[in-house]
């Protein structure tokens, strides 16, 4: 559990994943005039998941605001505003938006202080929802992790629960590179294990939706176990750590499930330990296969592993695909479909 | 098909002047000097309507300053701003003869430009902050920046302040006054408002000046920056350089035909002035009237600057293939600096010996320059920032996997020196 071994700081409460990411808006919004928060009805209506509801209100029009529906320009205006010395954390509405900006994030946010050799920066954050399972369509559910991901300069991020949103959020927005922080719409209310035919649990029954009200973090650079095991490792991310331990219940294996937290840079070391430890490993993510994440995860854990693997690394992901509507549950890779990459790498 | 209907044609537009035979310059919309009014600094977007379509000038071709937008600027100014055009006209110059002696890679000049970036940089304060595309090197000059400096990061020397990382004239000038200059066009131009916006969040004085070229604004960073700037009244000036050109494309093709640049501003509802780019005191006055618009919270203004590209797009561009060798010979707006020259003459205040003593003072200040930073070596010669260096300020801190490919590449530099090679 992420939560031991880390100072109480302040009184934890339950919360979502969406008022833990409020709170930690607010914390910051608080604790930095430099900090500013704007997007698509991100102000007086508070977000379209209500992840700013009420922080225009109580920071003002000037620190917390609607902006026009152009992911470019926001995305532009905020690198401006951070090489002016702020702290923009902009939002875009869904990550499936957010190419319009991909040359600002590429070309421009990912490169400043490179090009300038730290002569600018730019300390901004870039909020965009992300995932499937809710029925998005192809326009609502796409995971790009990737595109990011592969672009150097910048740290990509996302969190599985509310106590690792709060906490990483703060060290985004604190932290002085461009980050990309990508939160699973389908976690926002509650964790989900990709079950869909089940009753929907609130984030109130898991022991991670107890998060403090003040001022923490998680760092930016570090994986976490979220289930120790000694048969096979799990390397996931956002709701896929929840579906991977529905997996490892349904195929009674004793996975062990790390959650990367930041895609990257990553926590290697956090990663091979477990590896060569169990020999075995499953990578599981909701992005499409061919050059998605998974690719470069089974490529750091074969240079890095090779002589402890017992098994063929497997990779459980979407299918190269656009995201379908009706189909939702075919394409989705839920705890079967992980149960039987389990079963395979146990197998070979 | 009906006898009545026609089959539909695209239209590509051409510009009438090619390699062989000359441009009709008709097209420019031209206006006497001293013709165009001078609005109140409160004017609302939608009465600068004219002006967008009009053209600011001051200078006649006598050299006489006529109308409302004649500045006051002191005889000492006016000698400033034709020095550091002419420092920038004969820096571009020696730098184009030193790219032509392989000293340099690559080089970019701004020849027939060089009021543009001069007699605005003059009419901001220190502390504004421009945005400029690759072509702006006299905001630089006009702010006094050390040429030899400049001349490093063009080596990528030892000394080169960007550590050999961007190409040639790509520079980067925080202090002064002058962002990192990015190979992606129109980036720059909404940067430039975020920049304006952060400094009203901010409670600040300090404005924004953003620049693009005329090919550059059919990027969407164009129609962004008119956006924002509009929306949140930002106190940023948008300079649209109109050089006719963007590469071998002529203006038409961007958007230009039967249509100003000036006048996207005001459809944006932003106060849009077109101006005589080629006249210095015109683009001090409007330049000067923009940031006093935008420092007393009146918000953006667009200014379409009509200039003429003299020299090739880059050293790696030949404009005889696309267009006449004598078109700005021809171009009704003249030379800058002969232009300025004029009025100084006509004042009193210049003369043909104060100018070729000036320019060889010049001459030789830029020689200076080039030898001293030649002294800190170049690509040629190989002596450049560190090879291990590369891995620096990709992040505020290395992180693990360049700490390891850092190390792997010094392995290799270390094996390629055992082996001789």
């Amino acid at each position: 559990m992420s939560g031991a071994g880390l100072p109480a700081i302040s009184a934890a409460v339950p919360m979502t994943m969406v008022q833990a990411l409020r709170s930690a808006m607010d914390v910051m919004l608080e604790r930095d005039p430099g900090v500013v928060v704007y997007g698509q009805d991100v102000g007086y209506f508070g977000g379209v998941f209500r992840v700013t509801e009420g922080l225009q209100e109580k920071h003002g029009r000037t620190r917390v605001f609607d902006a026009p529906i152009s992911e470019g320009g926001i995305v532009g205006t905020a690198i401006g505003m951070a090489a002016y010395g702020l702290r923009p954390v902009v939002e875009i509405q869904f990550a499936d938006y957010s190419y319009p900006a991909y040359d600002q994030i590429v070309s421009e946010a990912a490169r400043l202080r490179y090009r300038s050799a730290g002569d600018f920066t730019a300390p901004l954050t870039i909020r965009m929802p992300c995932g499937g399972g809710i029925y998005g369509g192809q326009t609502h559910s796409q995971s790009p992790e990737a595109l990011f991901t592969h672009v150097c300069g910048l740290r990509t991020v996302m969190p599985s629960n509310p106590y690792d949103a709060k906490g990483l959020l703060i060290a985004a927005i604190e932290c002085d590179d461009p980050v990309i922080f990508l939160e699973p719409k389908r976690l926002y209310n509650g964790p989900f294990d990709g079950r869909h035919d089940r009753p929907i649990v609130p984030w109130s029954k898991h022991p991670l939706g107890e998060v403090p009200e003040g001022y923490y973090t998680v760092p930016l650079d570090s994986a976490v176990v979220r289930r120790p095991g000694a048969d096979l490792t799990v390397l996931a991310y956002g709701t896929m750590v929840h579906v991977a331990e529905a997996g490892a219940a349904e195929a009674g294996i004793d996975a062990e499930i790390v959650d990367l937290r930041s895609l990257w840079p990553l926590d290697l070391d956090t990663i091979v330990a477990s590896v060569r430890r169990t020999g075995r490993c499953v990578v599981v993510h909701e992005a499409t296969r061919t050059s998605g994440f998974g690719a470069e995860l089974a490529a750091l854990v074969q240079e890095h592993c090779f002589f402890h693997l017992e098994a063929p690394i497997e990779r459980v992901t979407g299918w190269d695909t656009p995201y379908p509507h009706a189909q939702e549950w075919a394409y989705f890779p839920g705890p079967a479909r992980v149960a039987a990459a389990m079963r395979r790498a146990m197998e070979a | 098909m009906s006898d009545r209907e026609k089959p539909l044609r695209l239209h590509v537009p051409e510009p009438s002047g090619r390699p062989g035979h000359a441009t009709d310059f008709s097209y420019l919309r031209l206006a006497p000097a001293g013709a165009a009014r001078r609005p109140q600094l409160q004017v609302r977007p939608e009465d600068t309507a004219d002006l967008a379509a009009s053209l600011v000038r001051v200078l006649d071709d006598e050299g006489r300053a006529l109308g409302p937008w004649a500045p006051e600027l002191a005889p000492e100014r006016l000698r400033a701003g034709l020095r550091a055009m002419l420092v920038t006209r004969i820096f571009d110059a020696r730098m184009l003869l030193a790219q032509r002696q392989k000293k340099i890679s690559f080089y970019m000049q701004c020849l027939g430009e060089e009021a543009i970036a001069v007699a605005h940089a003059m009419a901001l304060r220190d502390g504004d902050m421009c945005f400029p595309s690759y072509r702006q090197p006299g905001l630089l000059v006009a702010r006094n920046v050390p040429l030899d400096e400049l001349i490093c990061q063009l080596l990528s020397n030892e000394c080169d302040p960007l550590k050999g990382r961007q190409l040639p004239v790509l520079y980067s000038r925080r202090r002064d006054g002058f962002f990192s200059v990015s190979g992606n066009l129109a980036t720059q131009f909404v940067q430039a408002v975020g920049w304006a916006m952060a400094s009203a969040i901010r409670g600040d004085t300090k404005i924004a000046s953003g620049w693009i070229g005329d090919g550059s604004t059919a990027e969407p960073d164009f129609h962004n920056a008119l956006t924002f700037a509009h929306v949140y009244r930002a106190p940023v000036i948008l300079n649209v350089v109109n050089n006719q050109w963007a590469i071998s494309t002529f203006q038409a093709i961007a958007g230009g035909e039967r249509a100003t640049f000036a006048s996207r501003g005001v459809g944006a509802g932003i106060a849009s002035l077109r101006v005589d780019g080629n006249d210095f005191l015109a683009v001090y006055a409007v330049s000067q009237w923009a940031a006093e618009r935008a420092r007393h919270n009146l918000g953006p203004t667009l200014i379409e600057w009509v200039s003429y590209r003299g020299g090739a797009h880059s050293t790696s561009d030949d404009p005889t293939k696309y267009r006449p060798a004598d078109d700005w010979q021809r171009f009704p707006l003249g030379d800058p600096v002969d232009r300025l020259e004029r009025h100084l003459i006509a004042l009193g205040e210049w003369s043909a010996e104060q100018r070729e003593a000036l320019r060889r003072d010049i001459e030789a200040e830029v020689i200076a320059a080039q030898k001293a930073a030649e002294r800190h070596g170049s690509l040629v010669d190989g002596r450049v920032a560190p090879a291990d260096s590369i891995f620096e300020d990709v992040y505020a801190e290395m992180p693990a996997h360049l700490v390891r490919q850092r190390a792997q590449l010094r392995e290799e530099l270390a094996a390629g020196r055992g082996s001789g090679s």
